[in-house]
């Protein structure tokens, strides 16, 4: 094991991978800074305000009509924020468990940006899926099993902080999340099912996910399962109407309360990194990943990749803006309420797809 | 063993993934605690935050016995479908080569179902009571 890992490390692609990693993690962060202005604006419109339109810089200002449009917009607005976080101060409590403290926003983010290795995002001219780790035949399980470890930030977080609010609400949001992973895993077994034909081997690469979709969507073979997901990656990104751990309404802050600077900024750029990470697991799994109907982007060459990645892109974005949209159109719901949605109702729907599936397949082979 | 050092080769990216995923958030509290404000204590800032008022009680209270019900019986059910992933990648495999699998898969369905009616039927998440 020791020799097999020194051969890594010596190997000459190391860098080439690490670089890779590192511009895909850049991209993740800047989705996930636009996702925050995208919400703002979003909410704004929705509520009938203009939402950010303050943030400027000297120098863009004075171009003509770019800089009021970039002003107007909110596009600084982001930077503005990230800046915020780095220069404020800094505090760490007195009565907070400190090393467990400063761990958890870590532990909460690493997943995030972890699982990015395993997400194609579009197929390379000669077939092969691009991605930075593009022969995983085990992607999905592994995205399910990484990215499921964010709970113990959550978990980590409410506890350290050592304050009844965020406590509460760390003891919430762990109950609430492994409660939807059942139904979430059970929802894509018959995705599996569809996927893994006789003659399939590697039924688990998200790649061959995408490639089964060819012709149709799994949306349209699995409404119900692409529902329940829908529903559960909604859940476990603590998104409203799910936003048990921090609803403030009655947990002051939630898990984060007693957080400042960019201690909570990391907690912020954590959730909306697991919603990229969900909308792209969705879009591959039950949109076609970056195929569309009707169009044959896999004989175009070079130009095909270029074509699958706007139409990855397109569809993350649009996704994104359906999480805003949810959010800012559904009130929150009360825990038990939640809890008994996830148990009584979505598990229980879950099972009887994966039963409908095994005896439709048992019947019609 | 070379063939096994080459699949675990593929999963390079993911090793350095994960070391960029750890060391990126460590650096960013880095960098935001050598260029962040250095924060002063005082009695109010050391208080945990209660929307300004007195904290009373435990700081890690009581909370209800149905978090430890959920996760004994996330436990269970996870098991089964983790289970399931095997069976999901070879059923169809199995029924073109007309091996006998809906029987044993029948089994352990009904086993999963039964169970979940049972834990649903006795109430074993009613968070109203």
């Amino acid at each position: 094991m020791e020799a097999l890992l020194l051969d890594l490390l010596r190997s000459p692609e190391l860098p080439y991978v690490a670089a890779r990693g590192l511009v895909l993690i850049g991209a993740v962060m800047t989705i996930a800074g636009y996702s925050v202005l995208l919400e703002r604006k979003a909410s704004a419109w929705i509520q009938g305000r203009v939402g950010p339109n303050r943030t400027t810089t000297p120098f863009l200002a004075w171009i003509p009509l770019l800089g009021s449009f970039l002003r107007l917009g909110g596009f600084i607005q982001p930077a503005a924020d990230g800046g915020k976080f780095l220069f404020k101060e800094d505090p760490i409590p007195a009565h907070v468990n400190k090393p467990y403290y400063v761990l958890a926003p870590v532990i909460a983010l690493a997943p995030a940006l972890a699982v990015l290795a395993m997400i194609p995002l579009s197929a390379l001219p000669d077939g092969t899926p691009l991605a930075l780790c593009p022969g995983a035949d085990v992607g999905v399980l592994l995205m399910f099993a990484v990215s499921s470890l964010g709970v113990y930030g959550i978990a980590l977080g409410g506890w350290a902080s050592n304050s009844k609010f965020p406590f509460l609400g760390a003891v919430r949001g762990s109950a609430q999340l492994i409660s939807y992973e059942l139904a979430m895993g059970l929802s894509v077994l018959p995705v599996f099912l569809l996927t893994s034909a006789p003659g399939v081997d590697d039924g688990l690469n998200l790649a061959t996910i995408v490639a089964g979709q060819e012709g149709m969507w799994n949306i349209v073979r699995q409404p119900l399962a692409a529902l329940v997901f829908l529903v559960c990656i909604f859940a476990e990104t603590n998104r409203h109407p799910f936003d048990m751990p921090e609803s403030e309404t009655d947990l002051v802050g939630g898990f984060h309360t007693e957080y400042g600077a960019f201690k909570f900024g990391l907690f912020f750029v954590a959730e909306y990194g697991h919603m990229v990470i969900g909308s792209s697991l969705f879009i591959l799994m039950f949109l076609g990943g970056w195929q569309l109907p009707f169009v044959e982007t896999a004989a175009w060459g070079a130009l095909g990749t270029v074509a699958g990645l706007a139409i990855f892109g397109a569809k993350l974005a649009a996704f994104l803006f359906f999480f805003v949209w949810v959010r800012w159109t559904i009130p929150r719901f009360r825990y038990d309420q939640v809890m008994r949605l996830g148990w009584n109702v979505l598990l229980p729907l879950a099972v009887a797809n994966l039963v409908l599936t095994f005896l439709v397949l048992a019947v019609a082979g | 063993m070379a063939a096994e050092n080459q699949s675990l080769a593929t999963y390079l990216p993911v090793l350095v993934q994960v070391v960029l995923g750890l060391s990126i958030p460590a650096a960013i509290l880095l960098v935001s605690h050598i260029f962040g404000q250095r924060a002063k204590g005082n009695y109010i800032k050391d208080k945990a935050y209660e929307c300004g008022l007195p904290s009373e009680g435990k700081v890690h209270p009581r909370f209800a016995v149905k978090f430890h019900v959920t996760a004994m019986l996330f436990i269970l059910f996870d098991i089964e479908v983790v289970f399931l992933v095997p069976w999901a990648l070879v059923y169809r495999e199995f029924l073109a080569a007309s091996i006998a699998i809906t029987g044993a898969t029948a089994v352990f369905l009904g086993i999963l179902v039964f169970g979940l009616v049972y834990e649903l039927r006795r109430g074993a998440l009613e968070w109203e009571k």
